[in-house]
């Protein structure tokens, strides 16, 4: 395999583009689990979250781009099914959060199971709706930024991508301010690191618990949307590979904050494009050199254990998370 | 579970509304489990009791169907049982899908590296190898968890993906059969296949699931290990202070989870498959966190979750085959169930007597 075309702009820039891309679904599971997680409720049920949200999406855009009012408004669509993510989600949060906060179920447990759960009801819904049919959809235009875009090669990487892409950068910001400069966020955290003196200051903690819950399933909703509407514009079963759990450790590398949410993200983005992109130039140029696209496909998964094991001392991690908060004890 | 804590006298065992809604709590579990199944299947414009009658039939209507049922619950018992002596020390091992693989490939390469072994010596070969398999996988993760305190949740699930890419890439490559042109193996030699007993298809395997209900139990329950696996799980701060080696056990967990869930893949592929593929497993490793949790961690129960979610399998076969329904249906179904019991005990925990 020649390797020094790895070393040309062209396939720089591309790959650069689609980290950003790629890292979008996952940065927005990440942010919800921070908000979540701050608030002590340990939600392991991502990846079914994710894939629900992801189901949902993807089904509410085939059937409004393909129903009777199929040619009404441009990609009007895509954002109702963005939309009807985000609902599939807090249902499974409504789920979660039942069993964590007022039934004070295991939370592992819990999530695990919801887990399954929402992967079994996904491929379910899926496969029932469309049998063997491979379906896929419009999805939404890059929407270039005007001027910023023209700038050689970070115009191209940063300044022209989906609409979602810009406003995940947006949530992100939102996210760090309404967890570090609002009231709301300082209740959340306090009732992570330790509930009985928040409820003793007055804060609701089985409430605050719920409203983050709720969100950060919400958010985790949203971005198995991303992933099937906007992204890869299909669904197929385990559409998610694991990028629920690969969520999970990369809260732990982000240390419970946005902005390093972030930057690991982009890591993952990169290694997942770089993984792509490698098999693409592989199977152009088989031979001695090139690499079996299975270890390419173990990459993420391996960068998920370096993460983890970097970050292996959970100094940061909110006091009371993953432990049931009982009032009258 | 022991109390290592020193309890004020407890009253003698009593019928409180506690007690019957834990032991009535797996029932009502599956209860709302089949009837949001039921749910699920109106929404495909089919009628429920019918697709249900065709489930019971289709996993116990004839001699052939128990049998499928049978060898489609034993993976599922073994793993379980590994799973039951995990999730007892607190050990969540999600990797037994993984595990299971690692058993498969190990156990698969003994067999086709060395064919010219003798039945003798073979069966006890592939047999290790694919304990050895499992348990292999496992170590790295309950040493890192040891070592740097990694989350064994996520690293198990990681080395799950892996493992599944390994063998695909096992099975495609390097082992692929010589001159064929899918995706796996040549065939085992027979000395290497575990053959059907009694005229049935009901193999050696099978027995062996069953053997290990009383070792578990015994383990569990009458051994010190046991009791030292069941502390580390329950009160684990005070199993340290008490100078047990909590370390020692989880590893232990670790392994020994490991092991079981090898060998159930490397029985798979001896008896069913016969050589090495991508598509050795049905869900098996999260099928098995479900049994061993509903079975409530005791080997009894794992026992009777297994057989309950072998039928709903099989029989979801029936279903898709009569009502074209999907056979995901059966993992929610069996997702819910365990959602419910969960739900339900943690009611009958709130109510402190």
């Amino acid at each position: 395999m020649d390797w020094s075309l790895i070393l040309q702009w062209g396939f720089l820039i591309a790959l650069l583009t689609s980290a950003i891309r790629l890292a979008v679904p996952v940065l927005l599971v990440v942010l919800g689990e921070i908000i979540t997680e701050r608030s002590g409720v340990l939600n392991l049920g991502l990846e079914g979250i994710m894939i629900i949200g992801g189901v949902a999406g993807f089904m509410t855009a085939y059937f409004l781009e393909t129903g009777p009012m199929a040619d009404a408004s441009g990609y009007l669509y895509s954002w109702i099914a963005l939309l009807a993510g985000v609902i599939a989600g807090i249902i499974m949060g409504v789920i979660m959060s039942v069993l964590s906060i007022s039934l004070k179920a295991d939370q592992t447990i819990s999530g695990v199971t919801l887990v399954v759960f929402g992967v079994g009801l996904a491929n379910y819904l899926y496969r029932q709706s469309f049998s063997t049919l491979v379906a896929s959809i419009k999805g939404m235009p890059l929407v270039p930024i005007p001027v910023l875009s023209k700038i050689p090669v970070l115009g191209d990487i940063l300044f022209n991508h989906q609409p979602t892409v810009y406003m995940t950068v947006i949530i992100v910001v939102a996210v760090w301010f309404f967890l570090f400069k609002t009231t709301w966020g300082l209740n959340i955290r306090s009732v992570g690191e330790n509930p009985a003196a928040a409820e003793t200051s007055g804060i609701n903690v089985e409430k605050t618990r719920y409203a983050a819950t709720l969100i950060g399933a919400a958010l985790v909703g949203l971005g198995g949307a991303v992933l099937t509407v906007v992204q890869l514009k299909l669904f197929r079963e385990g559409i998610t590979a694991g990028r629920g759990w690969i969520a999970v450790a990369l809260v732990i590398f982000a240390r419970w904050r946005p902005k390093l949410a972030l930057v690991g993200t982009l890591l993952f983005g990169l290694a997942d494009a770089a993984q792509y992109r490698i098999q693409a130039l592989s199977s152009v140029q088989r031979g001695a050199g090139s690499i079996p696209y299975e270890f390419l496909l173990m990459l993420p998964y391996l960068l998920t254990l370096l993460v983890l094991y970097l970050r292996a001392d959970q100094q940061d991690a909110p006091e009371a998370l993953g432990r049931p908060y009982d009032r009258s004890a | 579970m022991a109390e290592i804590i020193i309890s004020s006298a407890t009253p003698k065992a009593r019928l409180s509304s506690r007690s019957v809604l834990k032991f009535v709590a797996p029932l009502i579990g599956a209860i709302i489990g089949l009837l949001i199944g039921a749910l699920l299947i109106m929404i495909a414009a089919k009628d429920p009791i019918a697709a249900y009658a065709t489930l019971l039939e289709g996993a116990f209507g004839g001699k052939r169907q128990i049998q499928e049922t049978i060898l489609r619950a034993s993976p599922l018992l073994m793993m379980g049982l590994g799973m039951t002596v995990a999730f007892r020390a607190r050990v969540w091992n999600i990797g037994g899908e993984g595990q299971f693989f690692m058993g498969a490939l190990l156990g698969g390469m003994v067999a086709l590296f060395f064919p010219q072994l003798t039945p003798g010596l073979m069966l006890p070969a592939v047999l290790l190898a694919g304990a050895i398999g499992g348990m292999f996988w496992a170590l790295i993760p309950g040493i890192l968890k040891i070592k740097r305190g990694m989350s064994e949740i996520i690293t198990t699930l990681m080395f799950n993906y892996i493992a599944i890419l390994l063998m695909e890439y096992v099975a495609r490559g390097p082992l692929q059969e010589p001159g064929g042109y899918l995706p796996e193996s040549a065939k085992f030699v027979s000395a290497a296949r575990l053959p059907g007993l009694f005229g049935t298809r009901i193999h050696f395997g099978v027995f062996l699931s069953l053997l290990f209900i009383p070792v578990i139990y015994m383990l569990l329950w009458n051994t010190p290990l046991g009791f030292r696996l069941r502390a580390v799980g329950s009160r684990r701060s005070v199993a340290r202070y008490a100078g047990m080696s909590v370390n020692a056990s989880i590893l232990f967990a670790f392994l020994f989870s490991g092991a079981l869930c090898g060998l159930a893949g490397l029985i798979e592929v001896s008896t069913i498959h016969f050589r090495l593929k991508g598509s050795i497993s049905a869900g098996y490793g999260f099928t098995a966190i479900l049994v061993a949790l509903l079975g409530r961690m005791h080997p009894i129960g794992v026992l009777i979750s297994a057989v309950l979610f072998a039928a709903l399998d099989i029989g979801a076969q029936s279903m898709h085959a009569l009502f074209g329904l999907p056979i995901t249906l059966a993992d929610a179904i069996r997702a819910v169930i365990v959602l419910s019991v969960l739900a339900a005990d943690s009611l009958s925990h709130r109510r402190k007597d």
